[in-house]
């Protein structure tokens, strides 16, 4: 399982990067290499030229303003693991990442590679459409903003312009007082999820629940936002969730593999969203209770 | 073709390789080095692990000009060599006390596996022992006694102050 | 029962292998590496049947660094059809199609290349002009006769129908109350070790010898290498030096070998082929049983078992392979460890468009198991009655052994109900009971897995005359070579390769028990096959009582010499003497060192007695014990000695989520007289290590186009860590007459009864839901979607 030939190249920056992307139709994205590289060895993917941006600087850092906390592209999944800004800032993803493939593939693996590859039960890209992260494009010298919930279209397949370089993944900063669930289910853990789940509940003090962000994702072709915003102003009692879910979910086509059926996969999912909505509730139940 | 400077068990080894060479076959082929073994090629079966700046990744999933710069440890890295060829490292060693292996091919992996773990928590609990090593995967053992190794080899490694894993060698 | 006491035998002892692996120092076929060595890349044929018109290589001739491309015409020309096990001369069988793709991935033709990458670019360059055909992939309709076969030449799809009837079937079906019958099915799957197979030839023409290593655990592999090219016995040099990267019974790679071995001979250069893991998984012909059990089981109100009707029928792939042998090799134990007094056996095997299998782990005595143990559960389903007491009611008595069974083999020892006492206590079986019910109250379902079963050991040819009368044979050896060197120091030599059963430490230990010295001093080599005596390689279950016999009768030889030599030194007669630790003691108080009488065996012939022979050396080549005869009346002793297991689990899982939690596992295991703690208990996790992936994730999938679905680990789902739990052993030991140690074979265990159990604990959990799981492995959406159908 050798490789096709490929030339290789360590752009030092983004723009070099996307010269580099601009001048061959057949080149690729290199960032951490733990979903590309089986792809290569497979001979599934046959580039002529790999683009290795592990060594742009800007790309390696988190960011932080008032709003947002922005990650750079090639920051691995293992330093996102650990980071006191994503568990404090970004607990869903705190929560996710920890489901992500295996230690020795969190040690190379990006967040930005993760978003970009868009397998369709990648936790991080789940995290992203739920929450509606902004994913950032480098291309022709600008950037181009796009919001995660509509950025995922296919299996492996985003709207992402095709000579462009991911740059950042920029999320919302959670409020004080937010649940989060993150539920997945897969035959061995860390396995390609059969399904998963992803949502936060947003409060605040004085409004009362402010929003409530509910995804599922390895259902279908891509990871998805359920519309459950009929919880908004409810008690969010079990009934109520597990209505709202079921509402959001009816219209969801699910796939059939050789792990398991379209009916597992969308009663799973059903139930994965129900948890995880409970446990964002629990979460937050000191607060919702006053 | 590009040249290629890596440091592997802290010594630079110098060749000249395509980029489609993965670091696993780099290690094997140009290094010369046969303790990384190859499993499955797609990043699976953890055979080809070892460690970089101390944390363990998958060879087969980085390519050998990705890992110029880094710092490379296989299992040649481990234990004696040299003038102290024959001594086991305290990990190795403990291997072979509850006989955590059997044929011998995931061993490398999972004793550099046990080595990433073992450097940054000392006292492992046997599910941070299970999640360590739930990426290499072993058809001989059903895991048991690698569990009992890694165990024992970090109550022995507490036993000694502070002694980082793979300095800790038996005579 | 007394336990012996053995100073090394039994005794905590670490294995001698383990140090060279832990240091990343074994010497695995892919870290051999030859002076001008070639390498090969196999073409894959993505057709599950076609006709091939042509092979275009001219492209891929011209590719840098190419040196060849063979294909299925050309070494069809050159070499003799692999070897068949069945009267099946028609079923032919060369390493590369012949005109004909049999199943999607069969290799069509290799290219030779400087290196593996360039094997593989000019593998894109092959044109093969090829016509698909129908296929066929159900073993039921390949058993009509409007079936396409397979092989034409052939004339049907059937490698195998033989029916077998022993003890009055029909009269014990006519007294006995009741009657039920079920089906199961044993998805194919397969041990799948994480080295690929792999093997290297180099052929010297001034020699004439061609060299072979390989990652090989296959008995009679010179032999077979030698007659598929045509060459004599003594030309074909096997190293037994290489480290063998896991096997559990598939790594035979003869299509392989005879590939490589046919490319040396032709280039003159050492060649190389190691599978990758795609064309081992598709192609590398080693999958496991493919087995539909159609079971009809008779029984009285009391639960006494009376007589069962088997038809296996097997999905053997597009060649015959081992496959057919193994329903064969579970009529040594078809009854399990019950006292059923008749059985009619059915035995089918056919052919299909799908890959190859290979023998696996236990020859298909863990599907047999499968089969058995769930015609106990239900038949206690039936009854309404509990499932370890109907057990315990059917198991032969530890009074009745040897115990003959109706197929004509006898158990030579056991305890069957000592050992399933032991699990109790030692599992708290009332707490567990409890436990279980605790997780169903909480709404999980929840299961109690029970399988109690054998593992017949020692291995033994027996089978093949029996399912193949033209092949006359009933040997099945082993063999060891002993010496003494001048310095004192013993050497022994073990005549095969090994793939982490540690028969390094084995034939030490019982060389150092016999001869009463240290074995860590015993230094182990393995000569090649030239140099080497009979054997028959680690199959069977069988080295520590054929390996282990043979090494302890070669040390016994060597004792005795020693004990002749000292004799005559002292003039005394030998009952005056006693050996003690390698030294002949005299009753009058003489000693005679080991020192002195290396001295005198190598060097004072004149000493010697007369008539014996200078040095200290010697060999042994055993024959498996009661292996004397051949079939008579479709009976004969298989296998002579039979450990037991016994297997209790406890498992729950989400009604919603079906993803199965095993709590605690504890096994029982009575393999006789243990060699080495740590090894054997090494096997047996391992074994149910496989046995729970067998259960529940591994399966080789097709769809209907024939493809394989599972063609990388990355659908073919292997237990990790997570998958399986803390497991205990429970000691027994009931030693067997036959070996001289009392051992019996230990290589399989864990595996022949833990996808019974885990299958049995599933089946638990959900019979209150009426629910039955009939196929392995069990998914759990499978779970989830039956619980849903019966609850929405």
């Amino acid at each position: 399982m050798k490789p096709v030939r490929f030339d290789y190249k360590r752009p030092a920056t983004i723009d070099e990067a996307c010269g580099l992307l601009a001048s061959d139709d057949n080149a690729r994205i290199l960032a951490g290499g733990q979903s590309l590289i089986p792809m290569l060895s497979m001979r599934l993917s046959r580039p002529s030229l790999l683009i290795d941006i592990a060594h742009i600087p800007e790309l390696t850092t988190f960011a932080e303003n008032e709003t947002h906390i922005e990650i750079g592209a090639m920051v691995r999944q293992a330093v996102a693991q650990k980071s006191k800004l994503v568990k404090t800032h970004i607990p869903l993803l705190a929560k996710a990442l920890g489901y992500v493939g295996h230690p020795p593939t969190r040690a190379r693996g990006t967040v930005g590679g993760s978003v970009a590859h868009a397998d369709p039960s990648a936790e991080i890209a789940l995290v992203a459409a739920t929450l509606g992260a902004e994913i950032t494009y480098r291309v022709d010298g600008a950037d181009e903003i796009f919001d995660a919930s509509d950025f995922f279209i296919g299996p492996m397949l985003t709207i992402a312009p095709p000579t462009g370089c991911l740059t950042r993944v920029s999320f919302a900063k959670a409020p004080a007082v937010c649940g989060t669930g993150f539920h997945e289910v897969a035959p061995r853990k860390s396995d390609y999820a059969l399904a998963s789940a992803a949502a936060q509940i947003n409060f605040a003090a004085g409004s009362g629940v402010t929003s409530i962000h509910l995804g599922i994702g390895s259902v279908g072709d891509f990871p998805e936002r359920l519309d459950v915003d009929q919880l908004c102003g409810t008690p969010l009692d079990d009934a109520a969730i597990a209505d709202a879910v079921h509402a959001a979910i009816q219209m969801v086509e699910t796939v059939e593999d050789l792990h398991a059926t379209a009916a597992y996969r969308k009663r799973v999912a059903t139930e994965l969203a129900i948890r995880a909505l409970r446990e964002a509730r629990d979460e937050i139940s000191k607060d919702l209770n006053q | 073709m590009n040249d290629v400077t890596l440091t592997i068990n802290s010594k630079p080894v110098s060749g000249v390789t395509e980029p489609r060479v993965t670091l696993l076959d780099f290690l094997r082929d140009v290094a010369g080095l046969k303790g990384t073994h190859a499993g499955c090629e797609h990043g699976v079966c953890g055979a080809c692990t070892v460690l970089i700046d101390g944390t363990a990744v998958r060879s087969c999933l980085i390519l050998a000009v990705q890992a110029e710069g880094e710092d490379i440890t296989t299992i040649e890295g481990i234990g004696g060599s040299g003038a102290r060829a024959g001594e086991l490292g305290v990990i190795q060693d403990a291997f072979c006390e509850t006989h955590g292996l059997q044929c011998g091919y995931c061993t490398p992996g999972m004793i550099l596996a046990a080595e990433a773990l073992l450097s940054v928590n000392t006292d492992p609990s046997e599910h941070e022992v299970r999640e360590a090593i739930s990426g290499n995967i072993c058809r001989c053992t059903g895991y048991v006694q690698i569990v009992d190794a890694i165990l024992l080899a970090a109550k022995r490694l507490g036993q000694r102050n502070d002694a980082a894993p793979s300095d800790a060698t038996l005579a | 029962m007394t336990e012996q006491k053995y100073k090394f035998l039994s005794t905590p002892r670490r294995p001698v292998e383990d140090r060279r692996f832990v240091a990343g120092r074994g010497k695995f076929i892919a870290d051999l590496d030859r002076p001008n060595m070639l390498h090969v890349a196999p073409l894959a044929s993505h057709h599950a049947a076609a006709m091939i018109n042509g092979i275009d290589a001219s492209a891929a001739l011209t590719m840098p660094g190419v040196v060849d491309v063979i294909t299925g015409a050309e070494l069809a020309a050159a070499v003799r059809p692999l070897m068949n096990g069945l009267n099946t001369p028609n079923v032919r069988r060369f390493p590369l199609a012949v005109d004909r793709v049999r199943y999607a991935g069969e290799w069509v033709c290799a290219v030779v290349a400087e290196s593996r990458a360039l094997a593989e670019d000019a593998l894109e360059k092959i044109i093969v002009d090829a016509t698909p055909q129908p296929f066929i992939l159900d073993a039921e309709a390949a058993l009509l006769d409007t079936s396409m076969p397979v092989h034409p030449e052939h004339g049907s799809n059937l490698l195998l129908d033989r029916k077998f009837v022993w003890g009055p079937v029909d009269d014990d079906f006519d007294a006995a109350a009741h009657s039920l019958s079920f089906s199961v099915t044993w998805g194919r799957n397969s041990t799948v070790p994480i080295e690929t197979f792999g093997v290297l030839a180099e052929w010297n023409g001034w020699d004439q010898m061609l060299d072979i290593w390989a990652s090989i655990q296959m008995p009679k592999y010179a032999d077979q290498i030698a007659r598929s090219l045509d060459l004599p016995g003594n030309a074909i040099r096997v190293h037994y030096d290489v480290d063998v990267g896991g096997s559990y019974g598939v790594k035979r790679g003869i299509k392989h070998s005879v590939l490589v071995g046919y490319i040396a001979r032709k280039l003159g250069c050492p060649v190389r082929l190691i599978e990758d893991r795609l064309e081992n998984m598709r192609a590398g012909d080693a999958h496991g049983p493919e087995r539909k059990f159609d079971i009809t089981i008779a029984f009285d109100q009391d639960g006494t078992v009376r007589s069962m009707k088997m038809r296996a029928l097997d999905n053997a792939g597009a060649y015959a392979g081992r496959a057919p042998f193994q329903l064969g090799k579970p009529i040594s134990a078809i009854v399990g460890p019950y006292q059923i007094n008749s059985v009619a056996y059915h035995a089918l095997s056919v052919t299909t468009n799908k890959t190859v299998q290979e023998a696996v782990r236990g020859f298909g005595q863990a599907p047999t198991n499968y089969a058995i143990e769930t015609a106990m559960d239900r038949v206690a389903e039936y009854l309404g009655m509990d499932r370890l007491a109907l057990r315990q009611k059917n198991l032969i008595r530890k009074d009745q052994f040897p115990y003959l069974i109706p197929s004509g083999s006898y158990y030579d020892s056991g305890d069957y109900h000592a050992v399933i006492d032991k699990v109790l206590a030692a599992a708290d079986y009332p707490a567990l009971l409890t436990e279980r019910d605790r997780l169903r109250e909480a709404g999980m379902m929840a299961g109690i897995g029970i399988a109690a079963c054998l593992e017949p050991s020692g291995g033994n040819s027996s089978f093949e005359p029996l399912l193949n009368q033209s092949n006359q044979t009933s040997t099945w050896m082993e063999s060891c070579q002993v010496n003494i060197d001048a310095l004192g120091t013993v050497t022994a030599r073990i005549h095969t390769t090994s793939s982490g059963q540690g028969h390094e430490t084995l034939v030490s230990t019982v060389l150092g028990e016999v001869m009463q010295i240290d074995p860590e001093l015993i230094r182990i080599t393995r000569p090649n096959s030239l140099e080497s005596l009979p054997g028959n390689s680690p199959v069977g279950s069988r080295m520590a009582i054929m390996l282990g016999g043979a090494a302890a009768r070669a040390g016994e030889k060597l004792k005795a010499k020693i004990m002749a030599i000292a004799a005559h030194r002292f003039g005394v007669a030998i009952d005056q003497l006693c050996y003690e630790g390698g030294d002949v003691l005299a009753n009058d108080g003489r000693r005679f060192t080991w020192d002195e009488m290396v001295e005198l065996a190598h060097r004072q012939y004149h000493n010697l007695p007369d008539g014996m022979d200078p040095g200290l050396a010697s060999f042994d080549i055993m024959q498996v014990p009661t292996g004397d005869a051949l079939p008579v009346d479709d009976k004969v002793q298989m296998y002579p000695c039979y450990s037991f297991e016994f297997h209790l689990l406890l498992v729950s899982f989400d009604p919603i989520i079906g993803r199965p939690d095993i709590h605690s596992y504890f096994i029982g295991h009575d393999c006789g007289t243990v060699i080495n703690p740590a090894i054997v208990s090494g096997m047996t996790y391992g074994g149910i290590a496989h046995g729970i992936g067998a259960a529940l994730f591994e399966e080789f999938a097709y769809d209907t186009n024939g493809q394989l679905l599972t063609q990388s680990f990355l659908d073919y789902l292997m237990p990790s860590s997570h998958e399986v739990p803390a497991i205990q052993i429970v000691k027994h030991c009931t030693p067997s007459p036959h070996t001289v140690f009392g051992q019996k074979g230990s290589g399989e265990s864990g595996y022949l009864g833990a996808p019974a159990a885990v299958s049995g604990a599933i089946n638990d959990a959900v019979s209150g839901l009426g629910i039955h799981f009939e196929k392995l492995p069990i998914r759990m959406s499978a779970i989830s979607d039956a619980i849903a159908a019966k609850t929405s």
